[in-house]
């Protein structure tokens, strides 16, 4: 989106009541490589108690995006710009001092892996209470029993006797609900969590999601739900923002985004994950390639070397941000789906025999064109 | 399930695997020992995908390998085209072993990184034969070529110079250049990203048909088991739950385990209602010491007495629909042949009724071996 675009488009974006706005927010990595694009220019916003998912294939950004904004990027390759405000205040480039008044005391964070996120020697107990003794200054008994009510409240069955338990004695699913529950401990405005549920089994996952929502209405809590499973985040969020290429390709309320789909990549995100609601041997509606290199991005839209709508243009200009329906609905298409002119695209794009347009429309991804030209693109 | 039986099982001439009674059991120190699988059976015909599920560690990935002796079992037998595999040593079941193939769930790391593409796809070739190089060549061009991979781009590059689903193409062009009858696939679609996974599910559905390949394929999600399989197997905690044809499987589960998992299952579908009032005990016994009877009873909401005591034998409640469960979810068409048999071996006491029942099945397997086809 070019500077004036996101001016015009700034005031529709943001509203007032917003708890967290993000704009123009850029994360780069200086690799020897080149400048890894990760996050390229987002911008949204959060309001008090509503839920956002964000939903990208792996390299999409959407990692990258919430660690940024939770100023978790370490190290001195990494290039940082645009800003996020939580109410009203810059997060971006903070001292890690004053970091610690914002980290679990109004911005919290679960992550994928909760084998990695808590620390092996210690007993979870301490690993609660260390949070709410730090960030509440209370007596070591009364954080212990905050620490079992908490733990309590994430529904781990006989709280007291889990107290003294390292992780490894616990479940993946105990796991998370502890790291759940120091997550929670301070009474956060904002949760971050990051692929929750990936590393979990169905009914573990099923039963996690359920816990974050309960805790989420209880407390008035926003929540940040990033996932690669368009299934996670289809029942259990406000909005949806879909990335790709380290941009928010398409935006809008959840159901908008399943009944009125616009954005290409969107689209074809949907038709290609199989669903228990079809026969078998339903056949797939596959994309074509593969997620772009970061360091040389393609010109113009990111999505149009897979994009069976593709035209010229898309290979030229960036598409700026426009809205659907309703100023919720925000979407970066030269052709959006839907309209007359995706319509005359797409044959256009038929009759020329573009590979991954004649991919979506046989069903079959042509294998050896597209994977040679994949595999050519890998070279520089 | 979590229980035992073979009515689910089908006619040996029409089947091209047939395992029985299988149990792996792993060491655990201190003399325990982890049921890993205790008394599987299950069948595949010919030009069939047979789809496995079940949470982590419930042995769905420790079957299929069994299945082409990866380790051998510690129990039970593995018809192959009328061939015991279980019997089978050293040169014989290498011989064997070129019409078993797998492809594992990480593509990268499956792949020798310090060796070409050629190379790769071509080992078995120089093991197996032809030994002709130009034939080998051209062997290996035709199956990279039909997974997708452009042989002259490929053939001198690197495991490391592709993307994951690429190296999964490698991986399965491995797999079939020896033109294999079986492939396990485990979990090969587990690591990629959803876009790539459907071109991958998509190849396999072509290959399948083009080789007429029967495949056992495992993996965790649901729904993309339900898309390439014909029949699906449910597995908890090393035993059989339910087996059924895949749609059939989806639309009416009759077991209370499939059930929960179908629940569980986010569909990406935001009218779709999300049950949040349900609360499941989503804690999985161990598998050094399993619950008694029903191995599912602890988290079943129907559990009783019975669960407790017997467990339960496969019964047919649709056609091509068996479950082993005392109080399914649909009605019992059929009891099981074996289950007035096996239920009088049942002791309450006795955890391991499946490897107590193994002796008396023997005589059943030598009468189905002496079947040739």
């Amino acid at each position: 989106m070019t500077t004036t675009d996101s001016v015009v488009a700034d005031s529709r974006i943001h509203g007032d009541d917003d708890l967290l706005v993000v704009k123009d927010l850029k994360t780069h990595f200086a690799l020897p490589a080149g400048m890894v694009k990760a996050v390229d220019g987002v911008s949204f916003n959060l309001a008090r108690g509503r839920t956002l998912g964000v939903v990208g294939e792996s390299g999409s950004g959407k990692t990258v995006l919430s660690r940024t904004v939770m100023n978790l990027n370490l190290g001195n390759n990494v290039h940082t710009s645009g800003s996020a405000t939580f109410e009203g205040r810059e997060l971006i480039g903070l001292r890690s001092k004053e970091l610690q008044g914002v980290w679990g005391l109004e911005i919290a964070m679960v992550f994928q892996d909760p084998m990695t996120s808590l620390n092996p020697v210690v007993k979870v107990g301490r690993q609660v209470t260390e949070h709410i003794r730090k960030h509440l200054g209370v007596s070591k008994s009364e954080a212990r029993d905050t620490a079992i009510e908490l733990l309590r409240s994430v529904r781990i069955p006989e709280a007291e006797a889990r107290f003294n338990n390292y992780p490894h004695e616990l479940s993946g699913g105990m796991r998370q609900r502890v790291s759940i529950a120091i997550a929670l401990a301070c009474g956060p405005k904002l949760l971050f969590a990051d692929e929750p549920t990936t590393a979990l089994d169905v009914t573990v996952q099923h039963q996690i999601l359920n816990l974050l929502g309960q805790q989420r209405r209880e407390r008035n809590m926003a929540m940040v739900l990033v996932t690669h499973d368009l299934g996670v985040v289809a029942g259990r969020t406000d909005e949806i923002a879909v990335m790709y290429a380290g941009r928010i390709v398409e935006k809008a309320p959840t159901k908008t985004l399943f009944s009125d789909v616009r954005h290409p990549y969107t689209e074809a995100l949907l038709r290609s994950i199989p669903k228990t609601s079809e026969r078998n041997h339903t056949r797939l509606a596959a994309i074509a390639g593969r997620p772009p290199d970061l360091i040389n991005p393609p010109e113009g839209c990111k999505f149009s070397p897979r994009c069976p709508y593709a035209q010229d243009r898309c290979r030229t200009e960036e598409p700026p941000v426009q809205f659907g329906e309703s100023n919720e609905h925000q979407f970066s298409c030269w052709y959006p789906v839907g309209t007359p002119e995706n319509k005359e695209a797409w044959e256009r794009n038929l009759a020329l025999g573009l590979p991954q347009t004649v991919a979506v429309a046989t069903g079959s991804v042509s294998e050896v064109s597209v994977s040679a030209a994949e595999t050519t693109d890998g070279d520089d | 399930m979590a229980g035992s039986g073979k009515a689910h099982l089908r006619e040996a001439s029409d089947t091209i695997i047939r395992v029985e009674d299988l149990v792996v059991e792993f060491p655990a120190g201190r003399g325990r020992v982890v049921h890993a699988v205790s008394g599987i059976s299950i069948d595949l015909a010919q030009g069939e995908t047979l789809g496995l599920v079940g949470e982590s560690g419930c042995g769905k990935s420790t079957t299929a390998k069994a299945m082409i002796q990866l380790p051998p079992p510690t129990a039970g037998s593995v018809d192959f085209n009328g061939v015991d595999l279980t019997k089978l040593a050293g040169e014989d079941l290498r011989q064997i072993r070129t019409d078993l193939q797998i492809i594992f769930q990480d593509p990268i790391s499956s792949l020798n990184p310090r060796r070409k593409v050629g190379d790769v796809v071509a080992e078995p070739l120089r093991v197996w034969g032809p030994h002709d190089e130009v034939e080998q060549v051209e062997r290996v061009d035709n199956m990279l070529e039909a997974v997708g991979i452009d042989p002259d781009v490929a053939r001198g590059k690197h495991a490391h110079e592709f993307s994951g689903g690429q190296c999964q193409r490698i991986s399965i062009a491995r797999a079939l250049v020896l033109e294999p009858q079986v492939i396990i696939c485990d979990e090969p679609v587990s690591a990629l990203d959803v876009s790539v996974q459907a071109q991958i599910l998509n190849l396999l559905e072509d290959l399948k048909e083009r080789y007429e390949l029967t495949l056992v394929f495992i993996a965790h999600d649901l729904a993309v088991v339900k898309n390439i399989s014909d029949r699906v197997a449910v597995m908890y905690l090393g035993k059989m739950c339910e087996v059924s044809e895949a749609n059939e499987l989806y639309e009416n589960p009759a077991h209370p385990y499939t059930r929960l998992l179908v629940s569980s299952s986010p569909e990406p579908d935001p009218f779709v209602e999300i049950d949040e009032t349900t609360e499941v005990n989503s804690e999985l016994p161990s598998p050094i010491d399993p619950p008694s009877g029903c191995r599912f009873r602890t988290r079943c909401e129907f559990a009783d007495e019975l669960c407790e005591r017997v467990e339960p034998q496969m019964r047919k409640v649709g056609d091509d629909h068996f479950v082993a469960c005392h109080h399914p979810l649909l009605p019992v068409i059929e009891e099981a042949p074996f289950a007035a048999a096996d239920g009088g071996h049942d002791d309450p006491t006795d955890r391991t009724s499946a490897t107590d029942l193994a002796p008396g099945d023997g005589d059943e397997s030598q009468t189905k071996e002496g079947n040739p086809q």
